[in-house]
């Protein structure tokens, strides 16, 4: 073994790195690319075999979904609402958070800071039975407002800015701010929020996609009115319906209107997504 | 004596308080109380027998024993484990290799960032639509199995939804396809933090590339690979969406891809609050151990 890979040129090593990364993109990428196929044929097209070249139903697919029996487009605007106003509320009131930590000297600040990386971890399942009672006793069942809420305490996203926060907020422009005779609310909304704004566009796009995808939660508590269903519990409705009787075109392009919202979303930002990911995952 | 200065300094620092109110607040009400309400259920008798709602009724710690006795706790814990193994061996491998040849100057491999747009893409898919994504393709009369059997590699259609080894095989796919962009991009920041002159010295001595790998960059990658080790087990732990859409939240065939968190999620919606509260204390304190273990690994550099 040993001496074979001594034999391995830079170039040998270089060709099976791209002909491996060639191998693994196709694997990520097939599958969306079925789906794009897929969505553009007739059911009748579907059930006679593979193809790898568009049909010419993709506007009859489109159509088809729309008139049928699921209320997608309320769905696709649910969920729209849902992870626009929990994107804003939990970056806004995480950056806040970690202003808190960053900007002022007090008492009880290493206690709260290691408090809120403690509970980072737990999983938000392990609460869910507590968390819809209290939603039922509430009677906030059917509504939008426990799915955007609780997003107000993210520890993850505010670990994340808090660590953006400490490489791109210094203390002296604060001061700076407080001798010019700002308030505090001014310095954060005004000085602290625009610096921030590359660290926070990351976490706006996290949350939304994290909220968007979301069904755990959104399956507890959006149960009576089909209107009021997001776009991955109407996925699973489907999943559940008797499947021999849909049009496969129109499954297909259901799937593909949940999936490539996100996907063209991502391709215009990656740059900053995959750069943002490493940043702040790992201390050190 | 208080001096001005260190008087204006503490009416600062009183903003401080104010501005952690509303984080607070919501992990209180909507966390903190779901908590201590889900641990205080589990030690009541308290569920719907038909329309009826039985208890609540203080029962100790029956519903404990309820939840493990007959064994189905352990079987969804192993059906969650099995899953998870099978997603993550081949993760942590290909990502360890990405995150090399990515970290290589020596390589200078081209179109680097296509290649991380592309391997990260599956991570921000909807898990719940990727799922029905691949139960429509490899169903009995989908693509998957019209392409095998048009090629001849099956003589008839292979049903993937009723064999145990291909529904937890599909669920581990996914789960890797959905990871392994987000690991490979982790490990690589860790493998560039990685002090350069250890590479220069072990090139002037003659080191192959595969000892580099193996002496330098695995061992100092160490405290990284444990933390995704870690974080990837809590993830697994939660296994929820693929496997319930791709089975219809049965876990069929004969629930051997069935996992803690879709158990969770049936007694939720039959209202067993007993038995549900017993389920998701014992996820809190498995949760808890590793997560201590991983708030442990992120301080260690503090100390």
């Amino acid at each position: 073994m040993e001496k074979k890979e001594k034999g391995l040129s830079v170039g040998t090593r270089r060709t099976i790195a791209y002909v491996v990364l060639a191998i693994i993109s196709f694997l990520c990428l097939f599958w969306f690319y079925m789906l794009l196929i897929n969505s553009t044929r007739s059911h009748a097209e579907l059930g006679r075999g593979f193809r790898l070249i568009p049909g010419g139903y993709m506007i009859a697919n489109l159509k088809g979904m729309l008139n049928g029996t699921q209320p997608i487009l309320n769905g696709l605007l649910n969920s729209v609402i849902v992870a626009t106003c929990t994107a804003a509320l939990s970056v806004y009131f995480s950056t806040l958070t970690a202003f808190a930590i960053h900007a002022y000297d007090f008492k009880l600040k290493k206690p709260l800071f290691t408090f809120i990386l403690a509970i980072m971890m737990i999983p938000t399942q392990v609460t869910a039975l507590g968390f819809i009672q209290l939603i039922r006793k509430m009677n906030l069942m059917n509504s939008f407002i426990p799915l955007i809420i609780p997003a107000i305490a993210a520890p993850i996203t505010f670990f994340y800015l808090k660590q953006y926060m400490e490489t791109a907020l210094p203390h002296e422009l604060l001061e700076a701010a407080r001798i010019d005779g700002a308030s505090e609310i001014t310095i954060f909304n005004k000085i602290a929020l625009p610096i921030m704004v590359p660290g926070i566009a990351v976490q706006l796009i996290f949350t939304f996609v994290s909220s968007w995808n979301n069904y755990f939660t959104p399956a507890l508590v959006l149960v009576d009115n089909d209107k009021k269903k997001t776009l991955p519990i109407l996925i699973a409705m489907l999943r559940a319906a008797d499947f021999l009787k849909f049009d496969m075109g129109i499954v297909y392009m259901t799937i593909a209107f949940s999936i490539f919202p996100v996907v063209v979303v991502y391709l215009l930002l990656s740059k900053y997504i995959v750069g943002g990911v490493a940043v702040g995952a790992v201390k050190g | 004596m208080k001096n001005g200065k260190s008087g204006t300094i503490v009416r600062y620092n009183r903003w401080a308080y104010i501005f952690l109110i509303p984080f607070m607040v919501v992990f209180i009400v909507f966390q903190l109380i779901p908590l201590v309400n889900t641990i205080y259920n589990s030690f009541f008798e308290h569920y719907m027998s038909g329309l009826k709602e039985i208890g609540p009724n203080f029962a100790g710690l029956a519903n404990y024993g309820e939840l493990f006795k007959g064994g189905d706790l352990l079987k969804y814990f192993g059906n969650t484990m099995i899953m998870w193994i099978l997603g993550f061996i081949p993760q942590i491998l290909v990502s360890l290799i990405l995150g090399a040849w990515f970290s290589d100057p020596s390589l200078r491999l081209k179109a680097q960032p296509f290649f991380k747009t592309v391997i990260y893409l599956p991570n921000l898919i909807m898990a719940s639509a990727f799922s029905m994504l691949f139960f429509t393709l490899f169903a009995d009369t989908g693509p998957i199995n019209q392409l095998l059997t048009g090629l001849g590699v099956f003589k008839e259609a292979y049903s993937f939804m009723s064999h145990v080894g291909s529904v937890r095989g599909l669920v581990a796919a996914m789960n890797f396809l959905m990871w392994f962009g987000n690991t490979t991009i982790l490990l690589m920041a860790g493998m560039l933090g990685i002090d350069t002159a250890l590479y220069e010295a072990a090139e002037v001595d003659g080191a192959t590339s595969s000892q580099v790998f193996t002496k330098i960059t695995l061992p100092l990658l160490k405290p990284i690979l444990i933390y995704v080790m870690i974080t990837s087990l809590i993830g697994g732990l939660q296994m929820f969406d693929v496997p319930q859409i791709l089975t219809n939240g049965s876990g069929d065939p004969m629930r051997s891809s069935m996992t803690l968190i879709m158990f969770l999620n049936k007694h939720l919606f039959s209202k067993n609050y007993g038995i549900g509260g017993a389920l998701s204390v014992c996820l809190f304190f498995i949760t808890s151990i590793l997560s201590f273990i991983v708030f442990r690994i992120n301080n260690a550099g503090d100390n």
